[in-house]
């Protein structure tokens, strides 16, 4: 061991690699500035332009006038749902791709997504609610029962919950689940209605209450997420590896798939499906900040708020008259974006 | 030809023609497992023929299909019950191979023919047909769907061509362009006629309700054109999954192979859409119930297209029984039967304490 330090000593590799943190950790700052700026734009950008100077007296001095109601009561619940949502696909995301290890798996693979649709379907098709807040807590029940049956079916037995069994399992759940939503929508067209806006994802029309409602799930399940992210840098290397290194496979697994349900769950919840941004936003990070989780998701969770944001303030201006949902211009923008990446970058694997 | 058992009880049959230049194994297990699938496929045809509105007892049935019996008993019998159980046989046929080929190439079993972006591009076609233009007769969804899917298809394999075309990549940019796609459908959904809607929902389901001969010489042509070579790729797609290097090394040209499986598996997938809509879930369930009937390593692909058969027709069978009135698309009673059908698979599974 001496002779080989003697020849080739560890330190320009050492100082290289703090180099390399102290550069993503810049990185990361710039990314929450360019987050901040995102807010502020999005509180000024509307049908009804608010110039910045404006937005920050509104914000800071607020003196009751017809712009900083505007921006207190409309823009402001809108902005901040879009931050707390964008963030939680964010961390959710890698999470689920880590966890699965499927560069597939997009977080509502563990039936989330299917379940918060089957309950809110549910809701209105047989029990005639038609609140938006009443909705929220629906699909969070929704979310979580549909994820235990996913863990459970693809958990039991002495394997565990090996990757594949946890996507086929979650295949599953989704699969019969939007059998059962297409059941429904097809013979009640009230239900459908419905559905064909919510399966879209907007951030249109949430009020504080739902952001309050949704916010504690998001926070917990971020705090989770960002914990467990050195294991999943263990579980990476395959779970034999993974354990030799110390890490728990069991434990991981569970608060991984715990934290990918608070905050998808919120997430659609709060907003409706929203794919692209949870399956894509890793994979064009990871083609940035390379493999390591301990990067990937913080910086996933700057960058899919950003990519969140910009698609509603763009789907409020795009349009002459009326507006375009968030869902639609985050695919319209973020797929492009992400075939260049994958195309360009020699692709860092799962 | 003669049967011989392998010497050690292995578990297959080998066929040899009398000079020994051809053979064929079978393994056993595979062997028993198809021909128990064959029977249930007859079985469904038979279920099919006899059930519905008009009532019709077992020698009717054999009456009209020799083309004798009453008017009434010839129309129901051959020409609406008989074409509709045949159409969802041959889909879930096309659908089960096309999938069991693209789970092999892609090394994943989340991976369908959808990735590739055809069913995306084919749903976007007709749906641009049907709520823009307001044309929704099966020719002309058809023609929207095909060309919209080739477009899309060709445009994924472009943007994935990096000298030569690698899976991950190719599943990756399959991704975005999906996305892209489904926003558009959800957006066209959500801007059209309510009632254009929900028809256009019906197809994007996938229906077998008024399919009839049409479809049915549609699927028999190109299946007898496609199915031999896809079926042929079985071998070549098993040595493929030891890693292209070690199948290079093999003898096996791979990325030709490659291109001529994904062709393939595009074109199976493609004639489903035409007939009978992007019925999704076969694809993805089927390969996956084969492989665990016929506890096979490699892609079974005949038994993945005879799953995919029965499948499909068991549900169509059962969404038109169990609620009659409602006019159920094939495509919920196919996710439903199917899925249930994998999860007891998984559970089955685990208790074993098997994968």
């Amino acid at each position: 061991m001496a002779t080989v330090t003697q020849l080739r000593p560890p330190q320009p590799r050492a100082a290289n690699r703090r180099k390399l943190a102290v550069l993503r950790a810049a990185g990361l700052l710039l990314g929450a500035g360019l987050v901040l700026l995102a807010v502020l734009i999005s509180v000024a950008v509307g049908s009804k332009h608010i110039p910045l100077d404006a937005v920050w007296n509104a914000l800071f001095h607020f003196d009751g006038s017809y712009d900083a109601n505007l921006v207190w009561d409309q823009r402001m619940p809108r902005t901040l749902l879009g931050l707390a949502v964008g963030a939680a696909l964010g961390v959710s995301g890698p999470l689920m791709q880590a966890m699965t290890r499927n560069p597939l798996a997009d977080p509502g693979l563990l039936g989330v997504n299917a379940g918060s649709a089957v309950a809110v379907v549910v809701a209105v098709s047989a029990l005639g609610l038609t609140s938006l807040s009443s909705y929220v807590w629906f699909a969070l029940a929704g979310a979580a029962a549909a994820s235990v049956v996913v863990y459970v079916l693809g958990a039991t037995g002495r394997g565990g919950a090996t990757p594949v069994r946890l996507a086929l399992a979650g295949t599953v759940v989704t699969a019969v689940l939007t059998g059962v939503i297409t059941a429904f929508t097809t013979m009640n067209a009230k239900s459908w209605q419905l559905m064909r806006f919510w399966t879209i994802g907007s951030l249109v029309n949430r009020g504080y209450d739902v952001l309050w409602q949704v916010l504690p799930f998001l926070v917990l399940g971020a705090l989770i997420g960002l914990s467990v992210t050195g294991s999943l840098n263990a579980l990476a290397l395959g779970e034999q590896v993974g354990r030799s290194l110390g890490a728990h496979i069991g434990r991981t697994r569970v608060l991984t798939a715990t934290a990918i349900v608070l905050l998808c769950g919120g997430a659609t919840a709060a907003a409706g499906p929203i794919g692209f941004v949870g399956l894509a936003v890793p994979h064009a990070v990871r083609a940035v900040v390379g493999p390591n989780y301990r990067w990937v998701v913080p910086y996933s969770m700057i960058a899919a708020p950003l990519l969140l944001l910009g698609a509603d303030v763009l789907g409020r201006v795009l349009l002459p008259t009326g507006e375009l949902e968030a869902g639609v211009i985050t695919a319209v923008v973020g797929a492009p974006l992400f075939i260049h990446l994958v195309r360009r970058k020699q692709l860092a694997k799962l | 030809m003669t049967t011989t058992e392998s010497p050690q009880k292995s578990p297959q049959w080998t066929l040899r023609s009398r000079s020994g230049g051809i053979s064929l194994r079978l393994h056993r297990r595979t062997a028993w497992i198809a021909a128990v699938l064959v029977v249930l496929c007859l079985a469904v045809v038979l279920a099919s023929l006899l059930s519905g509105q008009f009532p019709i007892t077992v020698e009717g049935v054999f009456r009209a299909l020799a083309g004798q019996g009453t008017l009434q008993q010839r129309y129901f019998v051959n020409d609406v019950r008989l074409p509709r159980v045949l159409v969802a046989l041959l889909v879930g046929a096309a659908l089960g191979v096309s999938g069991g080929i693209f789970q092999s190439l892609s090394g994943n079993p989340l991976g369908s023919p959808d990735i590739i972006g055809f069913n995306g591009g084919a749903a976007a076609g007709a749906l641009v047909c049907m709520l823009l233009m307001h044309d929704s007769s099966l020719l002309a969804t058809g023609v929207g769907a095909v060309g919209g899917g080739a477009a899309v298809a060709v445009l994924v394999y472009l943007l994935a061509y990096r000298g030569g075309v690698r899976g991950y990549r190719l599943v990756l940019v399959g991704v975005g362009v999906n996305a892209l796609l489904s926003a558009g459908i959800a957006y066209l959904l959500s801007r059209a006629e309510l009632t254009d809607s929900l028809n256009a929902q019906v197809w994007m389901v996938g229906s077998l309700n008024g399919r009839g001969w049409d479809q049915v010489w549609i699927l028999l042509v190109v299946l007898v054109l496609v199915l031999p070579p896809s079926l042929a790729l079985s071998n070549p797609l098993l040595t493929l999954e030891l890693g292209p290097e070690a199948a290079t090394s093999l003898g096996l040209p791979v990325n030709s192979l490659r291109r001529w499986a994904i062709t393939m598996s595009v074109l199976l997938s493609a004639v489903a859409i035409v007939t009978a809509g992007p019925i999704s879930f076969v694809a993805l369930a089927a390969p996956q119930i084969a492989k665990r009937l016929a506890r096979s390593v490699g892609p079974s692909l005949a038994i993945s297209g005879l799953t995919g058969g029965c499948l499909l027709a068991v549900a169509d069978l059962l969404a038109q029984r169990l609620f009659p009135a409602a006019q159920l698309p094939v495509g919920v009673a196919t996710v439903v039967l199917g899925g249930l059908y994998l999860g007891w698979l998984l559970v089955g599974e685990s208790r074993k304490g098997l994968a």
